[in-house]
């Protein structure tokens, strides 16, 4: 499933970005990289974009581009 | 004095303007970097005989090439070989911060680290070994405080014995990629081969670069040697086999290999004694992002920002403008007197210029506290969650939840300026948006164009005055959001764009210090910048207004009226004890007397300044106080009675010799020459002449036309709403909703532009922010115009009618889908 589908409150374990370019580096940038923990924090007030956490770092993103990462949620 | 220049790289909020305010002080400098618009700041320190230069590069998350900041950064480490690199890191997330850190020690540049906010650090519960960090990356490791200089010295000496030190670049090689070694070592050995043309590369950055697929290394490689073609595409093999090999691309590998040994030195390195990071912000953001409340909080901060920047601002130049009222009046005392009928050539430009410096000038005060505030916004971490908030409907015309920001500045309700707000464009990180944000902004409601709608509203739309400022300070906001969406989709279609992904900082409480310099410093640039501008056009306009003056004949023709006018008060006055037997001078004397007292009991407040400027013009000369005072002496009545009729007339024959000045020059005659086609907007020439006039400063409008409907020098004016209804009877409401929305959109204020020249670094950007409003205001107004007289509708109705079409273009541009996600995939 990819970041885009889990819920605020919902974590995942990030298994690969099917980006390329630009915004897979913006990805690694912000710590997403496949292999680390995110959880969704919230969505913003009018659902786009939402907030995530990972690794202590915490980043907002649009669920357009959440759809680029793939990810396989924890239980 | 030996010469040292130092660079601070690092991430965003990580505290590196903090630090390199307390590296530098007071003593700063901002320019650009060639060619972009990246803001290169310089700053310089003495100290033990050394005299450093400290150039602060743009915090960047990491050195690819996929910005402009990240660019120039990557350049100036290369290329500007500084003696020592200060990387500053937020010591409260090491991990993160490492990230950029090893790949400034793959660049082979003498780094020191500085682990910045370790109080923030302390209060997460972390405690760092610096000795041990320092060892096994073998870089100097400063941790400081730098909000309140804890560390500086510190800091300070290890520069200074890097700077001395011979290195030579000693990198222990703490970072590998071991699934792609082999492919690093091939391709080294292919660069070594080429080590004339690439000596400022350090191999094996550059072999990552080109396994990156960095688009930057590879031209270079490509261009610079002559097996340049080969080596680039024997990495672009090696990136796709790696590919097809472990199902994941070389620069997601390198990336991810650099988290792992950022988590591995963290965690070697830190103990962690709560697991609570910052949670202070976790509670803050739960408010600030709440559905309900956010949106409701980020309403009271607009909200805030207007009322104390525009409101309390304003309220603040009723102390400041006596200060550029009394420079005024200095520079007039200067100036030689006006004649009887004259006005000196160097008096009238003078007073011109003064006044439109003036203008600008009593904008300070709103600008300070405005630009303090936006230091606020930016410091305390606010402005990421504007963003969050306000994304998912500015992106959707072509803007950016960044955008937010420049939009409220620009006056989404009445009363911004496009100047603050096309400069803070900057921290938009997608070109696309930015351009789109930089371009419509000047069209939202700015402080100066309001003076222009009361005055309008006021004579034509006078009935309905709440729902018209309703219908102007919002129909701009109907207007910008589409008008962006379609320039998003032709002109700036091929702009870059960039993902969204931002970062949310702590929230951190801003210091005093930090925010009172910004605002200093960024009023300075206004008015550096912005004035001489000003002062520029306002010269020009002059000229214009001025040339080439009346013809000969009509100039004799007042000289006649006021030979005839003194002739009449001679006559009048004859065997007055007071005023009798006056020559033209005495007349003259009697009438500036007449002016200055006028000009005095204006300026009087309290009942004792009226009593003190009573006793110093009757000083002044008794006589000619008694003519303009004593109300029973007969012979002071009949003299003032007759200095009343003089100075009638004398007003008259200046204010109609002003007007025949302005439509013979060349500006009039421009106007004149526009009015056929003009017409079609309901526009007349003296329209055409305010509206020419506006591009030195919106607040142009209403004083031209105050001097085309005849404004006066030295006596009581009759309001300006009442000279425009009595002058312009062929007026209607509809020509006055015409200009109004020509107004909306009328090209941006030469200051604007400039503005828009120095934020996009285009000339070609500069010239379409002017002409597209120009067209857009013009087609606007010929449609509301001829369209509104077509179909008999009157101004109310042409209003709601256009309103009605503008709402629904917005709806419209508003579904119309942007297609960013599929450029992601390729």
């Amino acid at each position: 499933m990819t970041l885009e589908e889990l819920c605020p409150g919902e974590s995942g374990r990030m298994e690969k970005v099917t980006a390329r370019g630009v915004l897979a580096q913006r990805l690694m940038d912000m710590g997403l990289y496949p292999g680390v923990e995110i959880r969704v924090i919230r969505n913003a007030p009018l659902e786009d974009p939402m907030e995530v956490e990972a690794d202590g770092s915490y980043v907002s993103i649009r669920h357009e581009e959440a759809r680029f990462v793939e990810v396989c949620a924890a239980r | 004095m030996k010469k040292v220049k130092i660079a601070l790289a690092g991430q965003p909020n990580c505290g590196k303007s903090t630090v390199f305010n307390g590296l530098t002080g007071a003593k700063q400098y901002v320019a650009n970097y060639p060619g972009v618009t990246v803001e290169k700041m310089t700053g310089w320190y003495a100290r033990k005989g050394m005299n450093v230069e400290v150039v602060d590069l743009p915090g960047t998350y990491s050195l690819t090439s996929y910005s402009p900041e990240e660019r120039v950064s990557r350049d100036f480490l290369l290329h500007e070989n500084p003696s020592v690199v200060v990387n500053v890191l937020d010591a409260s997330n090491l991990q993160r911060s490492l990230y950029l850190t090893f790949q400034l020690l793959e660049m082979r540049v003498p780094v020191v680290m500085n682990l910045n906010m370790m109080d923030a650090a302390e209060d997460a519960g972390l405690t760092i070994d610096v000795q041990g960090l320092s060892r096994y990356l073998g870089v100097p490791v400063v941790p400081t405080v730098m909000k309140t200089g804890g560390g500086k010295e510190a800091l300070r000496d290890a520069v200074e014995a890097v700077s001395l030190s011979e290195n030579t670049g000693a990198y222990v090689p703490v970072l590998e990629y071991p699934a792609l070694e082999d492919a690093l070592h091939k391709l080294s050995g292919m660069l070594s081969g080429e080590e004339d043309a690439l000596a400022a590369y350090p191999p094996r950055w550059l072999g990552v670069k080109l396994l990156e697929g960095d688009r930057e290394a590879h031209r270079l490689v490509e261009e610079a040697t002559r097996g340049g073609a080969e080596i680039s595409q024997a990495a672009h093999s090696l990136r796709a086999s790696f590919e097809t090999e472990h199902g994941e691309s070389a620069d997601v590998y390198i990336a991810r290999s650099r988290y792992r040994k950022a988590a591995e030195v963290a965690g070697l390195f830190t103990v962690r004694k709560k697991t609570t990071r910052a949670s202070l912000t976790s509670r803050i953001d739960n408010l600030v992002c709440h559905k309900i409340l956010g949106p409701l909080f980020l309403v009271g901060v607009i909200y805030a920002l207007y009322f104390l920047a525009i409101v309390k601002g304003y309220e603040l130049t009723n102390y400041t403008w006596p200060l550029l009222a009394a420079f005024r009046d200095f520079v007039e005392s200067l100036l030689p007197a006006a004649g009887f009928i004259d006005v000196p050539l160097l008096r009238a430009f003078a007073l011109w210029f003064v006044d439109s410096i003036n203008a600008l000038l009593n904008y300070i005060p709103i600008f300070f506290i405005l630009f303090g505030l936006i230091a606020v916004l930016e410091d305390s971490g606010y402005m990421p969650r504007m963003a969050f908030i306000m994304d998912r409907i500015l992106s959707r015309f072509g803007l950016h939840g960044q955008s937010t920001l420049p939009m409220v500045l620009g006056g989404v309700v009445v009363g911004g300026c496009a100047v603050p707000a096309v400069m803070s464009t900057k921290g938009i990180p997608d070109e696309r948006s930015r351009l789109a944000t930089i371009l419509t902004i000047p069209m939202l409601n700015c402080l100066a164009k309001t003076p222009l709608y009361i005055l309008l509203i006021n004579i034509y739309f006078a009935g309905s005055k709440d729902v018209s400022m309703f219908f102007i300070s919002t129909v701009s906001l109907l207007l910008v959001l589409p008008v962006a969406k379609i320039l998003t989709m032709t002109v700036l279609k091929s702009k870059e764009t960039a993902p969204f992904i931002m970062e949310m900082p702590s929230y951190h409480m801003p210091t005093v210090r930090g925010v009172l310099g910004r605002a200093v410093e960024r009023v300075w640039l206004y008015v550096r910048k912005i004035t001489t501008v000003v002062a520029a056009v306002s010269v020009v306009l002059f000229a214009l207004l001025q040339f080439p003056g009346l013809s000969e004949e009509s100039r004799a023709r007042y000289e006649e009226r006021k030979d005839a006018a003194v002739a009449e008060f001679q006559r009048s006055t004859e065997g007055n004890a007071l005023a009798g037997g006056l020559d033209e001078e005495g007349i003259l004397g009697l009438a500036r007397y007449n002016d200055a007292f006028r000009a005095a009991r204006m300026k009087v407040k309290t009942p004792e300044d009226s009593e003190a400027m009573a006793r110093d013009f009757e000083a002044r000369n008794p006589a000619f106080y008694k003519v303009l005072q004593d109300r029973r002496d007969p012979a002071a009545k009949q003299a003032n009675a007759a200095l009343r009729t003089l100075v009638d007339e004398r007003r008259t024959i200046m204010l109609e010799m002003r007007k025949e000045q302005i439509e013979t020059s060349v500006l009039g005659t421009v106007g004149k020459a526009m009015e056929p086609f003009s017409k079609w907007a309901g526009f007349n020439w003296r329209v055409n002449v305010a509206i020419l006039s506006t591009l030195a400063a919106k607040e142009s409008s209403v004083a031209t036309l105050g001097s085309l409907y005849q404004q006066e020098e030295g006596g009581e004016s009759e309001a300006l709403e009442k000279r425009m209804a009595s002058g312009e009877s062929d007026l209607t409401p509809l020509h006055a909703l015409a200009l109004m929305l020509f107004m909306v959109m009328c090209p941006p204020c030469f200051p604007t532009v400039i503005a828009v020249k120095v934020q996009t670094g285009s000339t070609k950007w500069m010239l379409f922010s002017f002409f597209y409003p120009l067209v857009l205001g013009l087609s606007a107004a010929v449609l509301v115009f001829s369209g509104g007289t077509a179909l008999g509708l009157t101004g109310e109705q042409a209003m709601w009618v256009f309103y009605g079409m503008a709402l629904l273009l917005t709806l419209a541009m508003g579904f119309v889908g942007n297609g960013r996600s599929a450029e992601h995939g390729r």
